[in-house]
């Protein structure tokens, strides 16, 4: 038993639901009593889907659990597909109905379903959760799909690159797209363009917009791409062994990573091979000129001068395991940002997570409790925050700016604009989105700087505070003379003062999240070191006073005056 | 003065029963608005990973720190017999308070998975409050989908508050049902100028602070939903006051004035006090009347609030009823509501989803009342829907909200107006 209060994955079953409703023709039948049609909304809600996902819910309550709840199953089955006509079935059950074992799957196998292929999903709701989920229900359907198309074993795989001998371009399946992912719909848009680009055709991208017959298709594409792990690594692993398809495995979110996964992709289909050979005699005519590195303006905009202010600033990251470890590697080497967590509630994809973080001198937090991530958060100081859409929240409570990079969604991460975060486009709108929440909170400290409003200070503050969380709440003096978010005083002799507890509701989130380090050396301003901290210029003066506590708690001063804070300056300067 | 219950013609409604698949949600879902009554309690499901993404999604938990209700997951060792779930159950309760020492009332909240596991959470209820030495009261009760709709939940949370109550003969009105807290102090003032002083509400704004019950209360209901509380009410001694439900004008009127009647105030007090705001809130509601009149309106079942409202949109809005849907049929506490509506409506109980919306297409009216998993699919075959969860958790109640009650249903309908695409 486990205390949750919010929870970034639902369960197994809303998987399955999202690779229904992503598909054409495809019909889902759920064992569940009444209310688990809740599901529906985040489909019509979130997504704004102009239709219902299509999925047939028994709904059973207390008063059938005594009768016959298998002929309610049966009845339900045979109504929906009577109805909805579908070129594919999946059966399965929620929580609840696994308890009372009926079975639905075995019940719809012994039914005349008049031919149409039938997936019997068996998805542990009390072990395992939604990616996994959608993950195993993608697998199952195209399993059964494509179970009669295996070749024997022992026979030779296909070569990736006989598309030269078969006279056409090469082509690939995009795997793993699904509503509710993070910018499916436009990162498939952008991934197409790409590689048509370079002479690649998409043969089936799936489950998104895909019909049953299309995933018939995909042993004919010449690899696959593994566009997103969470749902699409157990198809593409079994694609690999049966129909010995290769995998592209690099997913493309960032610059290095875009160029990694067009290189990976074109050397597999031996496509650099003949990319040479044409240059070298005649110019191939008709082809279109392909797209580099320099078609993003996210190198250009980083090196220009004005971006110089993003140096080292500090980002905490939390995410999907693909979103996250795309966000580190960007912050850090695209973006010249420092990457003080990194951590994902993909438990499957852990690993990853990991060795993305040992990479940064980090250990992952790998956890689904969005408390230990906002106190991880709170603990790490970041500057701008890259999460989903609890980690916006928390960010908001710790005044920290953030922008949204993974799933959980909310109604506003699907943009009626074209906004992918894979390929070249995706990395200016990467750019954009990471950057512009900074400005904000640059803004917003010029308006704290000049604004002195009394309700303005009580509590009225947009979520754009001053600057990391472990700063004191009253450590910028313009707030200090306003008593009331100035609960705390930094500059007080006492230690019974310097944490009491804020009286204003806006800051007491704030004192009681503080990273917990100040409890182990009470550090105090004098005077002259206040002073001294004040001559400088506001914009950085968070940061100063961060690192001179860092300082003076690493040599044991307890008093931070002018001298101090000079030392500290040298010292950091090395 | 408007029409009363007195002078309605009596009617019988059309029945039509279904059974089928629902579009509703479980009980859970009235924690959303409960625990906002009582920021004392904490509600603690007792159920699976489903149960705490619905109420999460039916909420929008993330703007909390951390809510006052959560979920207790049962995991496979739970069901396996692995680990005694009544000793997890206590531990993480523990742990629960420990953080959260400000908690009166802790409600376990019954679930699909708990019910049909046959977890006993009121054995669990009665160890862990003797455990707690009365600092902390735990209660349970059943917000299970198997066994109560959407509204339903907060029927049996009140249920499960019943014992707690001290017996009393004393003369009270109890206002039984949640209210926004404005809304609650507006009646109470009302009522103190008709002459009813010791006015209490059930559920009130501190667990702790449960209003005493017996032969001299006067339960006046002010939801629609609260079949099971009403009738222990009852037992207890009570008096259940008979009146329409207080939406709209009319409504709100007519609730009120049998509050009034029921404690013997004279009806001259009474009309002195109410006919202002009748007139007052007649005259609010006259804009939204114009866009609402003739209008053809279906209710999906949902919150169990859709025969009042029917009722309200029809005899003070001029909207024509299509199909007035209700997840179930309560004929002892809609007496009054069913005999307002016009004759021959239309009026379904239970739901087979798709078969109703095939009738919602057949008719195309021009206003559905539904839940948020049907209203864009509606919109995008071009008809228009009013969000049904939005009831319960504005404040809607009285005559003085009667304007902003039908706003809710107009303003659709004046969208659909202000937009132009070409």
């Amino acid at each position: 038993m486990e205390l949750t209060l919010w929870t970034y994955e639902g369960p197994p079953h809303v998987g399955a639901m999202r690779i229904a409703a992503s598909m054409e023709g495809v019909h889902y039948v759920l064992h569940a009593p009444q209310g688990d049609t809740y599901a529906d909304l985040l489909f019509t809600m979130i997504e704004r889907r102009d239709r219902r996902p299509p999925v047939t819910y028994t709904t059973f309550q207390a008063r059938d659990l005594g009768g016959d709840t298998a002929e309610l199953v049966q009845r339900t089955i045979a109504d929906a597909v009577q109805r909805f006509q579908p070129e594919a079935l999946l059966v399965g059950e929620s929580c609840t109905a696994e308890l009372i074992q009926d079975q639905p799957g075995a019940l719809a196998a012994g039914m005349d379903l008049g031919g149409i292929p039938m997936v019997s999903l068996d998805l542990p709701a009390y072990s395992k959760k939604e990616n996994w989920g959608a993950a195993e229900t993608f697998y199952q359907l195209v399993r059964t799909l494509l179970k009669a198309q295996v070749p024997p074993p022992g026979t030779p795989k296909p070569s990736p690159q006989r598309w030269q001998q078969e006279g056409r371009r090469p082509r690939v399946n995009l795997l793993g797209p699904t509503l509710l992912g993070f910018r499916c719909r436009d990162d498939v848009k952008e991934i197409t363009g790409l590689l048509q680009e370079h002479g690649i055709d998409v043969a089936v991208v799936a489950p998104l917009g895909a019909r049953p017959a299309d995933l018939l298709r995909l042993p004919s594409a010449d690899a696959n791409v593994c566009l997103y792990p969470e749902v699409a690594d157990s198809v593409c692993s079994w694609l690999e062994r049966s129909f010995g398809l290769p995998v592209v495995r690099t997913v493309p979110i960032g610059i290095s990573a875009t160029e990694a996964f067009l290189k990976e992709i074109t050397t597999l289909l031996g496509l650099d091979a003949a990319v040479e050979a044409a240059t070298q005699g005649e110019a191939t005519p008709g082809r279109p000129a392909t797209t580099t590195a320099s078609s993003s303006r996210l190198p250009w905009y980083s090196r220009s001068v004005d971006s110089t202010y993003l140096t080292g600033k500090r980002v905490f990251i939390f995410g999907d395991a693909t979103h996250a470890v795309a966000a580190a590697r960007i912050a850090s080497k695209e973006l010249g940002f420092e990457v003080v967590g990194l951590g994902s509630y993909s438990r499957e994809q852990a690993r990853e997570v990991r060795a993305a973080a040992k990479e940064l001198g980090l250990e992952a937090l790998i956890t689904d409790d969005y408390l230990a991530v906002e106190k991880a958060m709170a603990d790490a100081a970041p500057e701008l925050v890259l999460g989903t859409q609890m980690e916006r929240h928390s960010a908001k409570r710790l005044g920290v700016p953030c922008a949204v990079i993974s799933t959980p969604l909310h109604v506003q991460d699907v943009p009626a604009r074209y906004a992918p975060q894979m390929g070249w486009e995706g990395a200016n709108v990467i750019f954009d989105s990471w950057v512009h929440p900074l400005m904000m909170g640059l803004e917003e400290h010029l308006i704290g700087m000049f604004r002195h409003d009394f309700e303005f200070v009580d509590g009225h503050r947009s979520h754009l505070g001053d600057g990391a969380p472990s700063m004191t709440p009253a450590a910028d003096p313009v707030h200090q003379g306003h008593g009331a978010l100035a609960g705390v005083t930094i500059s007080a002799p006492e230690p019974a003062l310097a944490t009491a507890p804020a009286s204003a509701g806006a800051a007491t989130a704030t004192a009681t999240l503080e990273a917990p380090s100040s409890g182990v050396l009470e550090l105090h301003w004098s005077p002259d070191g206040e002073a001294e901290l004040h001559k400088i210029p506001f914009f950085v003066r968070s940061k100063v006073r961060r690192n001179t506590e860092t300082f003076a708690r690493e040599r044991g001063i307890a008093l931070i005056d002018a001298e101090t804070l000079y030392d500290a300056k040298a010292h950091l300067s090395h | 003065m408007g029409v009363s219950v007195a002078d309605a013609a009596p009617s019988s409604p059309e029945l039509l029963k279904q059974s089928g698949q629902r579009e509703v949600f479980c009980g859970l879902t009235s924690i959303v608005w409960l625990h906002r009554r009582m920021p004392d309690a904490f509600f603690l499901v007792v159920g699976s990973r489903t149960c705490a993404h619905l109420v999460q999604s039916a909420a929008g938990v993330m703007i909390f720190a951390e809510p006052r209700f959560g979920t207790a997951i049962l995991g496979e060792r739970d069901l396996a017999g692995l680990a005694d779930a009544n000793e997890e159950l206590d531990r993480l309760v523990r742990d629960l308070l420990e953080r959260r020492p400000e908690i009166r009332t802790l409600f376990l909240v019954g679930s699909c998975p708990s019910e049909v596991i046959k977890l006993d959470l009121s054995r669990a209820a009665e160890r862990l409050t003797s455990q707690f030495n009365g600092r902390v009261r735990v209660l349970n009760y059943s917000g299970s989908g198997i066994e109560t709709t959407f509204t339903q939940g907060e029927d049996n949370a009140l249920l499960a508050l019943m014992p707690l109550m001290p017996s009393s003969n004393e003369s009270q009105l109890l206002i039984v049902g949640t209210l926004a807290d404005a809304v609650e102090d507006r009646f109470v003032s009302l009522f103190a100028k008709m002459g009813i002083e010791a006015v209490r509400s059930l559920p009130p704004r501190r667990s702790t602070e449960l209003p005493p019950v017996g032969k001299g209360t006067k339960v006046l209901l002010a939801q629609p939903f609260l079949s099971g509380t009403s009738r222990a009410l009852v037992s207890r001694g009570a008096e259940l006051i008979n009146a329409p439900y207080p939406f709209g004008v009319e409504g709100s009127r007519d609730w009120m004035a049998a509050a009034a009647a029921a404690f013997g105030v004279d009806p001259a007090r009474v009309a002195a006090v109410l006919d202002p705001l009748v007139e007052r809130g007649r005259r609010a509601l006259a804009p939204h009347r114009q866009v609402l009149e003739g209008k053809r309106l279906f209710l999906m079942p949902d919150s169990q609030m859709e025969i009042p409202l029917a009722r309200f949109l029809s005899r003070e809005c001029g909207m024509e009823l299509v199909e007035v849907g209700t997840p179930y049929l309560d004929r002892q506490l809609m007496a009054q509501e069913l005999a307002l509506l016009p004759s021959g409506t239309q009026v379904s109980e239970g739901q087979d989803v798709e078969r109703q919306l095939e009738r919602v297409r057949a008719a195309r009216p021009d206003l559905v009342v539904c839940g948020l998993g049907l209203a864009n699919p509606l919109e995008a075959e071009g008809i228009a829907t009013k969000w049904s969860i939005e009831l319960v958790f504005s404040p809607i109640h009285g005559c003085d909200q009667a304007g902003d009650l039908a706003e809710l249903f107009a303003r659709p309908l004046r969208r659909r107006q202000l937009l132009t695409f070409s």
